[in-house]
């Protein structure tokens, strides 16, 4: 019986609804010292002293370093595959604490304490002194001349910048006839808010230096640790249990480095960083806020004779992830809708901000914004229907890109929209609302998007796999990749199911990553998970397989190739017989006086495939003109994620990115003090992530196109959901209002004024 | 600095407990330290995203800013006594995995607690009013589709009501 | 763990008096939901507590000899929202205190502590300020009465005497207050939920016999100022007018002359102008609807 393709429940959702499922917290013992960080207090600024003597005369203070007592060794933090080509690693811009501290928060000395109440209370004695140094803020701003250099060695503060060049731009321009439409868009910074802050805690064994740590990358964690303390990585062991949320955030090393180097300090005892959701807002990554200018030059029937974009990616303090958002949301750009004339400017620039990293969509949500708003731009003012417009030049059936070799196989983007308009009664809508004048008015839009799967081949991608059978013929998997809520351990189970002959349920996940135990894999991102470790799944599934049906040879005397697994026994398949079940031939193998043999496979998969992953959004809503109010009244996402595995989880996760691209359309943002740097609304109540009244129905649904390169028909949902949804809202408050606002979220602030601007207050 | 301690009583999930507890605890504190009830969870620990909830004599608590001493006398329940003693699932967990509203798992506990609370008014509320009722609960990874599908789906069933003839 | 100096608890007003003639430095807890957090965040960290949250007196709703009602300082918002005499005689501060954060909050935030911090944004204030509520207060010399606008004197400080061991003991509505009288309360908030009120907006109204004229609107703001107000101009624009569009746009407009809203990060004084005009008639208009006007 298949095993993929079906609503099987979660393997671990009996133990996280009885609350038995054990997080970071839930297992770090008990006399773990604590750690409390002393976060800068000016934006931009060399420390010149910092004194501890008041703090250390607390009781129960144990030990306290400032940044003048790390070790002189800058390291990456990004959770990215490491390169064994020097001019492709990540930038290594920062110590464990700071003398330079480039924004407000950023790490200047650690308390370690026997509890927190004593290290909060010599946190707030330690005294700093800052030789303050001027600071930025603004992305564009921090390029100028003379501005404040927030890292030495990246003149102008511009850690990259790339550029895309397809056909001739300026000779296509010529072409007479053509409507040059431009717009500026902005995004904002926002964070992941996962429920579970970071966390992790420290201890030292037998010489070596074990985190156990809420991350979405172990093995990743445990380089960057390696090169932090400049310790050989086999020295370090990073246990990753189940994780409450991730969402990009802890897709970086946040502070296992220094909470492994400060349990070194304390003679390996055990100590505890738990990071405060004032700190995860401040302290630990954003997304990048990225300001894109588009120039597009349109014939009358709507065709692109040549376009431009530019990209201006604000990266905060340090590097983390850098460049590789803004690159990515440029090089989106010129094949949503096929152009023969492309220009594009990416650039990241360092500024006294949080720092930004990944975070789901990774420059894709950013990118979609100014896209998708862009179209319907062209749309109102060239006259044509949106929902026609797209359909008529988004990427067509067939379309290949060189670099990545990713093909268009289906017409997806077609079926998705089509789906979605037959949903949301697009086409009738729309009709009915143009051109309204009173208070209340309704509005309808959509956007599309694409996202690649996976990294390669800007990057390594790679999965191995390990499987063990059990005397009762079922079997214990162990991927890198990690199951941090999106379901990836019920997946990974029935696809391994699939491939063995077996039930779902006889497959154990070993869902906790531990560096010492499981084969390596980089982790949780990129949407990679379904994907490549499918690949590593499939393989090692198969080469089990065949350890068992040789066994199963020698047992029955049956050749190999007359033999399978169906269902959990062996069977002949000429005729159907069962000869004997899994069970009773894994026990026999094991236990057998003539020959015992352990069953187990274990491979690498090296990926060297990517897959376009497609979908929409279509929105409705009503906006309150006099009271500068959006209501979202109804909205759905369609997705062609290929074949999938479980639909009731990919429905489930396509919710949650839609609740993040509501929230970032209409509420969330970071703000900055503009006199000090410092975060305003660094807490959940003035941070406005949606609530439940804050949502209508969500709709989410799906066109399962077998993906051709996938292991197993699969590609990228993950991040995808999030991708197209502030530029279905932001069009459907043009056609409500006829107002296009050029920036989210798009709040009652943003409304008011660009309803004054335009006459509608 | 002098230690303040105080001995309480309290119910916890239907059983008398006694203990000293630190004045300056929290109740998250004391449930999670004293009690191992790690079901309860931290995510802000200033009553804005809802993960510490419990019940309290019946109402909804975020654990996290009520002092542990207030306990004394009370009858606190938490997702741990939610579990029937072979294993049994209550049938709002049951709704939660049915309906596909668990997904990092970490603000469930909360979310369950103040299903709890919904389900045991025996009244039937509109959409609308769960969504209220429900919106104390922060979530980043479900935009509550299925946890208010889940709530729901168990206020009919206690209703004896099919679903679909819902409001 | 509170970073707490020492937890003084009071069973009874008369321990909690003696607690605060004794301990004049420590600052009073009733629900948590604010002085925790402060606590938390340093602001108050290290201070001593009087915890009045065990004084089971100070809890639930009831009318009084004087026909007054009386509101017990403890009384949780939840509890407010939920008691048949707020529903029967003013509905409206059940509605507005329904809107405090979620629903853990409303259990344990309490109607003393949302009055007794000063600040401006409380749900329940600007509603008490549009009913003419008193406070009442007992201290070593007995109980002391106070109309809720002198109560509040600056933001962050309403007039306690600690001296006097002084805490916030009920709010009352007096009848010649609520007799007759409808209102309808307006959050202005950036989510549905978890939130704190950019400005709220309380109008309540008499209306003649025939529902033809107004005989007495009042109206009451928070986030308007400083501290938690009345629009006079805006009620004198109102009294004794017809129930007619024109009174309501008269109304709306004249609320600029009495507020004082300021630019900050969470809103720009132009737009909380905005917002309170127009707040300011849609609650005038569902007020006058539910007196049984028609407009």
């Amino acid at each position: 019986m298949s095993q993929i393709g079906k609503s099987v429940p979660r393997v671990d959702s009996y133990d996280k609804v009885t609350g038995r499922t054990q997080y970071c917290d839930d297992l770090a013992p008990r006399n773990a010292l604590v750690v409390k960080i002393k976060h800068s207090s000016v934006a931009h600024g060399y420390v010149t002293s910092v004194d501890i003597s008041e703090a250390l005369k607390i009781p129960g203070v144990v030990k306290i370093l400032t940044c003048f007592d790390v070790p002189d060794l800058p390291f990456p933090t990004a959770g990215h595959p490491w390169s064994t080509d020097p001019g492709h690693q990540d930038v290594a811009d920062r110590l464990l604490l700071n003398r330079h501290v480039r924004y407000y928060g950023d790490e200047v000395a650690a308390v370690v304490a026997e509890d927190e109440v004593a290290a909060m209370q010599a946190v707030r004695a330690i005294r700093v002194e800052y030789e303050e140094l001027p600071f930025v803020l603004d992305v564009r701003k921090a390029m100028e001349e003379g501005q404040p250099q927030i890292h030495e060695e990246y003149p102008g503060n511009v850690l990259a910048h790339s550029t895309l060049k397809v056909g001739n731009y300026e000779a296509a321009i010529q072409e007479p006839g053509l409507t040059k439409i431009e717009g500026w868009y902005d995004t904002p910074t926002v964070q992941h808010c996962h429920i579970e802050n970071h966390i992790c805690y420290a201890y030292e064994e037998n010489g070596r230096v074990v985190v156990v740590s809420s991350t979405q990358i172990p093995h990743i964690v445990r380089r960057c640790v390696g090169q932090a303390l400049g310790i050989p990585w086999g020295k370090v062991r990073i246990i990753k249990p189940y994780i409450g949320g991730g969402f990009g955030n802890k897709q970086d090393a946040l502070y296992e480095p220094l909470c492994a180097w400060l349990c070194t300090q304390v003679g390996g005892r055990p100590v505890k960083l738990d990071v405060s959701r004032e700190e995860t807002f401040v302290s630990n990554r954003v997304r990048h806020a990225i300001r894109t200018h588009i120039i597009s030059w349109v014939r009358p029937d709507g065709s692109f004779a040549a376009r431009k974009i530019e990209c201006f990616s604000d990266q905060g303090g340090y590097a983390s992830h850098g460049h590789g958002i803004a690159a990515k949301g440029m090089n989106c750009f010129h094949q949503l809708y096929p152009c023969a004339n492309v220009e594009g400017d990416a650039w990241t620039v360092y500024t006294n901000k949080a720092v930004a990293g990944a975070m789901r969509g990774y420059g894709i949500p950013q990118a979609m914004f100014a896209v998708e708003a862009h179209t319907d731009d062209i749309c109102r003012q060239m006259g044509f229907h949106p929902l026609e417009y797209r359909m008529k030049y988004l990427m067509p059936q067939g379309y290949r890109d060189d670099f990545s070799k990713n093909e268009n196989y289906y017409d997806s983007f077609r079926q998705c929209l089509d789906k979605g308009k037959a949903y949301i009664d697009f086409d009738r809508k729309y009709e009915e609302y143009q051109n309204q004048t009173g208070n209340l008015r309704r509005g309808i839009g959509c956007a599309a998007f694409w996202y690649n799967t996976a990294v390669w081949p800007i990057s390594l991608e790679s999965s191995s796999c390990r499987m063990v059978l059990n005397q009762d013929g079922s079997v214990q998997l162990q991927v890198g990749e990690t199951e941090i809520g999106q379901g990836a351990d019920t997946v990974f189970a029935q696809m391994a199911a699939e491939s063995l002959g077996i039930c779902y349920r006889d497959v154990h996940v070993v869902s906790c990553q531990d560096t010492d135990v499981t084969p390596f894999g980089t982790g949780a991102y990129a949407s990679r998970q379904t994907y490549a470790a499918g690949f590593a799944i499939r393989q090692t599934a198969e080469k089990l397989k065949r350890e068992i049906l040789d066994y199963a040879c020698e047992l029955t005397r049956q050749a190999v190739f007359n033999l399978d697994i169906i269902d959990g026994e062996i069977v002949r398949i000429t005729d159907g017989r069962v000869l004997m079940t899994l069970g009773d031939l894994a026990t026999e193998a094991l236990y057998s006086l003539s020959h015992s043999r352990h069953l187990q496979a274990e491979s690498t998969y090296q990926i060297k495939n990517n897959a376009y992953s497609f979908g929409c959004c279509f929105a409705e809503v009503e906006v309150d003109v006099k009271l500068c109010k959006v209501r979202l009244v109804d909205i759905i996402n369609v997705h062609d994620c290929g074949k999938l595995m479980n639909p009731a989880l990919a429905e489930a996760q396509v919710h949650g990115g839609m609740s993040m691209g509501i929230g970032y359309a209409l509420s969330e943002q970071l703000l900055f003090d503009a006199r000090t740097g410092r975060t305003l609304n660094n807490n959940l109540l003035d941070y406005k992530l949606s609530t439940t009244m804050d949502h209508p129905h969500l709709e989410a649904q799906f066109i399962e196109n077998f993906e051709p390169t996938s292991a197993y028909g699969t590609k990228a949902l993950g991040e995808p959901p999030a991708c197209p949804v502030a530029p279905a809202i932001r069009n459907a408050i043009l056609q409500a209002t006829g107002v296009g606002i050029d920036r989210i979220p798009i709040t009652p602030h943003v409304l008011f004024a660009r309803f004054r601007e335009e006459g509608l207050l | 600095m002098e230690r303040q301690f105080k001995k309480i009583k309290f119910w916890l999930n239907d059983r008398e407990v006694e203990t000293m507890v630190d004045v300056r605890a929290s109740l998250t504190d004391l449930l999670r330290n004293d009690f191992r009830m790690t079901s309860v969870k931290k995510g802000c620990e200033v009553g804005e995203c809802g993960a510490c909830n419990v019940l309290i004599d019946g109402e909804c608590f975020n654990s996290c800013i009520y002092l542990a001493v207030w306990a004394d006398g009370k009858h606190i329940r938490t997702l741990e006594g939610l579990l029937g003693p072979n294993g049994e699932l209550s049938d709002i967990q049951e709704a939660f995995i049915e309906e596909t509203a668990v997904q990092c798992g970490f603000c469930t506990p909360g979310f369950l607690m103040t299903a709890v609370e919904i389900l045991e008014s025996g009244k039937e509320y509109t959409d609308d009013e769960l969504r209220k009722l429900l919106s104390g609960h922060l979530c980043r990874c479900t935009g509550y589709e299925n946890v208010v599908r889940a709530v729901k789906k168990t206020m009919l069933r206690r209703l004896g009501k099919a679903e679909g003839e819902e409001k | 763990m509170y970073d707490m100096k020492a937890l003084y608890e009071a069973f009874s007003v008369e321990e909690a008096v003696a607690l605060r003639l004794a301990h004049p430095e420590a600052k009073i807890i009733a629900g948590g939901s604010d002085v925790l957090v402060q606590m938390r965040e340093g602001r108050l960290a290290g201070m001593e507590l009087i915890s009045i949250y065990g004084i089971d007196a100070l809890r639930g709703v009831s009318i009084d000899e004087e026909e007054n009602i009386r509101i017990g300082s403890l009384t949780s918002f939840s509890h407010i929202t939920k008691d048949p005499i707020i529903q029967k005689y003013i509905n409206v501060l059940g509605e507005a205190v329904d809107q405090v954060g979620g629903p853990q909050i409303r259990n344990i935030g309490t109607i003393g502590g949302n009055t007794c911090n000063g600040v401006t944004s409380a749900d329940s204030a600007s509603t008490l300020h549009a009913w003419d509520a008193i406070v009442e207060l007992t201290g070593k010399n007995g109980v002391r009465r106070q109309s809720i606008r002198e109560f509040y004197i600056k933001a962050g400080t309403v007039d306690i005497r600690v001296e006097d061991g002084e805490i916030q003991t009920a709010i009352l509505i007096p009848k010649e207050s609520y007799e007759n009288c409808f209102g309808y309360y307006h959050k202005y908030a950036m989510r549905n939920a978890m939130d704190i009120a950019t400005t709220g907006c309380s109008v309540n109204v008499v209306l003649s016999e025939d529902k033809k004229t107004i005989v007495r609107a009042r109206i009451g703001y928070g986030v308007a100022g400083p501290i938690p107000m009345r629009a006079e101009s805006a009620e004198a624009a109102a009294n004794g007018q017809p129930v007619h569009m024109e009174t309501v746009e008269a109304f709306g407009n004249a609320v600029l002359n009495d507020i004082r809203p300021r630019d900050s990060w969470r809103a720009s004084k132009a737009f909380r102008e905005h917002i309170a005009v127009e707040m300011a008639k849609r609650c005038l208009i569902e007020a006058i609807l539910r007196a049984g006007g028609e407009l």
